[in-house]
Parts: structure tokens; sequence; C-alpha cells
């Protein structure tokens, strides 16, 4: 589809693919809509033979050391959203990150679009805490109903049993 | 598109995205029912409320039989610990929750804390029946990440592995299908020629499961002297047993009675609800990642992609019997085409050196030190690799921060997704076909919680 970041492009902008920024990541096609795009964006992909939504992740990017990788004009955010899609005729693999704000992590649902992502959704929004708008059944889904917290945000840290060990004389 | 109406900006993330006649006490709102869903949402709390006092008078219409069954997470259908809220009226299931995460362990996050040499010891823990794929699409990642190229024996071993071990996940489903749908000799039959397998598996690796064969880089080990003749003796030995299997199964009017018509699903269906693996093939679908998305050698091998005709769940037991004769078929020309080298690349970044090494070189010993404590560096970048599991794509997605552990890894396991189709599937069949349907699915509940 698309050659590499920009670079040699003399217009400001980098390549365009969907009316979104697009790089290419491990030779895999990686588009970069902003939130208000998103819809738009998987609408068009749907309507260009994107069949199936493969996976929908996120990831909290507050303790990484800075992205090189994202194309001109997108701004980094604390959380991504990352989707995938697959056109079963040509074969092709397409990636979706959007970028989302902390102060307000919240993306339309694809659901209606792909009933498909409800399940994905609802690990995000457990696991991460990037709410998704119009989402069927917004709930927990792999953490209990009343737990706190959104354990794959990089503040939380990884729980230890803490193991006692005879005559130790203190907690490692 | 999404019609949402949009409260303030500034008010919880929860309310934002609440539906409006959500939220507790609202029994009338759970008795609703939407005839075009088979998915039942229903919160632990609110089926409590359902539940209420049995000495209170019922709530809504007290012609209304319907009622909301509990099955699972202990019950011995259900693979593991998945548990199924079901709406039922009389015998037939209209709603179907899967309600899931007892099985919950926090890998992704164990992974964000573990080494890229450690990555598969956790990964494997995820799909326990077929270990050996999760282990390929985190090296593969990782491999891409690194933008490294495995050597061609280790890349034939990957396969023969991985075919095998397909063979053993299959042969499990067998197994644990016939006990679901009581045909209880198949179970020991199906554990009796999965166990062959595991035998080879042992040999090969050290463990019977969880391996950790296949790491960044290569494999762990160069299969052993006369691996030849095992392989060979497996080929012997598994396909008369699918012929009885055959004669035990496929033909028999009860069984078939049992699987045919039962959890119908059609194509759009499948691609709607994002099913890979033998669900979207029972469709008649012919999708599989070894054909379609060639990744190790699979281009270099023949083999026949299964499809079925009606999406039921006989169609799924035969797509797997038969994908079984499939792997076996691409073993039998792994014997012939395996190439002769390194079994793991010769990039010490990644690889430690061979133990003799460590006896005389000191720096072979620093070496060896460092890539266990600290681990080798990968650099900044993302990326997704996929395979096809005994049970659809399996993908994992990786973040690298360049530092030695992985900053952010995501699997998507095909159970996960594949279970939103159950509710589908049950929707308007017979409890008892219920069973049928959860076994013909074949979730593995490590990777669904993961």
């Amino acid at each position: 589809m698309s050659d590499g970041p920009d670079g040699e492009e003399p217009v400001t902008e980098g390549p365009i693919a969907y009316g979104v920024p697009v790089i290419e990541s491990n030779g895999q096609v990686v588009l970069h809509p902003a939130p208000d795009q998103w819809l738009d964006t998987v609408v068009a992909l749907k309507a260009d033979c994107f069949c199936m939504a493969i996976d929908v992740t996120a990831v909290d990017y507050s303790a990484h050391p800075g992205r090189t990788d994202l194309p001109e004009g997108v701004v980094p955010e604390r959380f991504e959203v990352v989707a995938s899609f697959i056109d079963h005729t040509d074969g092709r693999r397409v990636r979706l990150r959007v970028q989302v704000p902390e102060s307000d992590p919240v993306v339309p649902s694809l659901f209606d679009l792909f009933p498909g992502t409800e399940a994905m959704e609802r690990e995000v929004w457990d696991l991460v805490g990037v709410a998704f708008a119009g989402h069927p059944d917004h709930t927990r889904i792999l953490m209990p109903e009343d737990w706190v917290g959104h354990p794959l945000r990089r503040d939380v840290p990884i729980g230890r049993i803490p193991v006692q060990f005879k005559d130790a004389p203190t907690a490692r | 598109m999404t019609d949402v109406t949009s409260p303030p900006a500034d008010a919880p993330v929860e309310d934002r995205v609440e539906n409006t006649d959500a939220g507790l006490g609202s029994a009338e709102r759970v008795l609703r029912r939407d005839e075009t869903s088979a998915v039942l949402r229903l919160s632990e709390a609110e089926a409590a409320l359902l539940a209420g006092d049995p000495d209170d008078p019922p709530v809504g219409d007290v012609t209304d039989q319907r009622m909301i069954l509990n099955m699972g997470p202990s019950h011995p259908s259900t693979h593991g610990v998945l548990r199924l809220m079901l709406e039922m009226e009389g015998e037939t299931i209209l709603r179907t929750k899967p309600v899931i995460g007892y099985l919950h362990t926090g890998m992704e996050k164990t992974a964000e804390d573990l080494t890229y040499l450690q990555g598969p010891t956790n990964v494997t823990r995820m799909d326990y029946a077929a270990p050996l794929f999760s282990e390929l699409a985190f090296s593969m990642a990782v491999e891409q990440l690194l933008g490294m190229e495995v050597p061609s024996r280790a890349t034939w071993i990957r396969m023969l592995m991985c075919e095998l071990n397909r063979v053993a996940s299959h042969l499990l489903f067998q197994a644990t299908n016939g006990m679901d749908l009581g045909a209880v000799s198949m179970m020991i039959y199906g554990w009796r020629e999965r166990e062959e397998v595991l035998r080879f598996f042992e040999k090969v690796t050290g463990l019977r499961m969880n391996h950790n064969y296949i790491r960044p880089g290569g494999v762990a080990a160069d299969l052993p002297d006369g691996w030849q003749d095992d392989v060979r003796r497996l080929l012997e030995l598994i396909p008369p047993r699918l012929d009885e299997y055959d004669t035990l199964l496929t033909g028999q009017p009860i069984f078939r009675e049992r699987l045919q018509g039962v959890g119908v699903m059609t194509p759009a269906e499948a691609l709607a609800l994002s099913a890979t693996g033998p669900i979207l093939r029972s469709t008649g679908y012919a999708w599989d990642l070894r054909r379609d998305q060639p990744y190790l050698a699979y281009d270099e091998v023949e083999f026949d992609v299964i499809v079925g005709t009606h999406g039921d769940s006989f169609d799924r037991y035969a797509i797997r019997l038969n994908e079984i004769r499939e792997s076996l078929r691409i073993v039998e020309q792994i014997l012939d085409l395996m190439p002769t080298g390194d079994y793991r690349t010769q990039d010490k970044k990644v690889t430690p050196p061979p133990r003799a090494r460590i006896d005389e070189s000191m720096e072979a010993l620093i070496h060896h030190f460092k890539i266990f404590t600290e681990g080798f560096h990968v650099p900044v970048g993302e990326t997704y690799a996929a395979v096809e599991s005994p049970r659809g794509e399996l993908g994992c997605y990786l973040v690298s921060d360049g530092g030695p552990k992985p900053y952010r890894m995501h699997i998507r396991g095909p159970s996960f997704v594949n279970l939103q189709t159950l509710p589908h599937l049950m929707e308007g069949g017979l409890i008892a076909d219920g069973v049928a349907v959860v076994s013909s699915v074949d979730p593995i509940m490590g990777e669904v919680d993961r």
C-alpha cells in the first residue's frame, strides 16, 4: 500500500490512506486515525473488504521512554487503542492505532460494525480502562465485577504474595 | 453508526458509557428480552437481584416460565472453568451469557516483568492443549522486532512440532467431545493416542506440556537421534486409530443425531463474530492462515484445508478429525524435507553459548550470565504475528521500548474470541444440545482467561 514513514517527502504530512496517516511497521500497514476519525476509518475499511475485526487491544504508554514510530501530526497520548482487521479476499491486514488521552479515555465502540469486538472491548475496558461509548454490555469480563482499578495500567504494581521463610530476618 | 448522546466531557467515564436504563434495581430491564439477541447481558448483581427471596412475590409476569440457570464454573462438560448463565424456557435455551475470568492470572501483566527469553515460559501456559503455538506466535513477534531470520532447520522443526501438537490437541478434542456426548470409550481412546504424541514431545523437549521449546531465535534443542523412527511410528500408529474413530463415531446414528443440525452457524455470522479456525471453516468458508498467509515453510508442503457445509457441531467434529489426517500428511513431508544445519540462530545477541564453551571461556560464562540475568535488548517498535492454532488465529501483539522486557504483550486468543459464538450457537436449542455446542467450540480456558 504505502511506503515507509515520512522523510524524503517534501509535503508536511506523510503518506495517507483512508484519509488518515499511514506508516509501515515491520512490514505491516498501520493507520493512525485521530479519535474523531476512528469510526469513519473503520467504516471505510469495512467498505474496502476488510471483513473481520481480528483483535482489539490497548497499550498504556505512560512508562514508555518515548515513541518514535508515530507519523507527523499525531500527538502521543497516554493510551493507545490498537485494532487489527483482515481482508480475506486479498489477504491484507491493517492495524489501527488511535491515541486516547488520559483525561478522557473514551472511544466509540465498534460493536455496531463488527459484533465480534464485544468481548475484546470489554477486555480492554476491564484491564486497561479505556471505555467504549455505545457498547451494549460495558462491564468487566476477566476481573471480578467489584474490582477497583485496571490492572494492565502501568501504575498498577505487580502483586506478590510474600513468601515466609523460616527464620528469615527480613523480607527480601 | 453508534448514536451516543454525549454527556458533559467532565463526567466520570462510567457515566458516559452507561446505558440510560442500566443500573441496579431494574429487574424489568433484565426481564425485557431483545428478540434479536442471543446474548444474555446480565451482571452478577442483577442476577442476585432476580434470585431474590423465595418467599417474595415473583417479579414481572407470573405466567412467564423463563428462568436463569447457572451452569458451571465447575461442571464436567465445561472444559475447565467456563460458567454459563442460561435463560431457559422449559428445556429450551433462549439466551446465554458465558461468564469467564475464573482462570485469569494476569499473564499479559506477568509478561511485562519477564525477559524475552523467559517470555515463552509464560505464554506456553495459556493454551495448555496446544502450548507450542503460543510459543511460536510470541517468538515470531520477537524475531520480527529483532529483524532476525531463523535458520531453516529451526523453521522446519517448529513446523514438525506444531503439526504434531495440532494432532495432540485435536485428539484431545475427540476425547472430550466423546465424553461430553456420552461416548465414554472415545475418551479413553483419544487420551491414549494423544499420550503417544506427548511421549514424543517429552523426548524432544523434556516435557509433555508447557514445553518452552520454541524460543526467540529458534528452538531450545535439536531433535534427538532417531527422531525419524519415532515420528514414523506415530505416522503408522495414528491413522488406523482414526479409522477406528470413524467406525466408532462418524457413522454411528446416535452420535450423528446428537451433533447434526446442532449449533448451526452461517459464514456471515462467523465473520461478524470474528470466529476463526474450525468454527469458521465448518460454515464452508475456507480460511486457514497456513495456506492463505503462509508462515514458517507452509508454502513448501502440500495439504488441504478442510471445510464443512452446514456449520453444525458435526462439521466441527469432522473437520478436526480430518485435520489430524492433514497434519500427519504434513509431518510425513517434513520427514523427507527436514534440512540440516543450526536449530537456533548463531546471533550471539540472543543465543547463549554452548554449555561446553562455558567451562573453558570466561567470556562465554559472562555472555551466558548476561543473557540469562539481564536478557537481550529488542529495538523499539510494535508488531503483530499470527499463527493458525488448532482453535483459530492466535496472534501476539508486542510492543518494545528498547529494553530487555516487552513493554506490552497481548495475545489474541482464538478461544477467547470464539467463545462469543456460544450464545448464537445455543439459541433455541435444548440444554442437552448446549453441552454438545460447548464441546464443539472447544474452548481452552487457560487461553480464554489468560
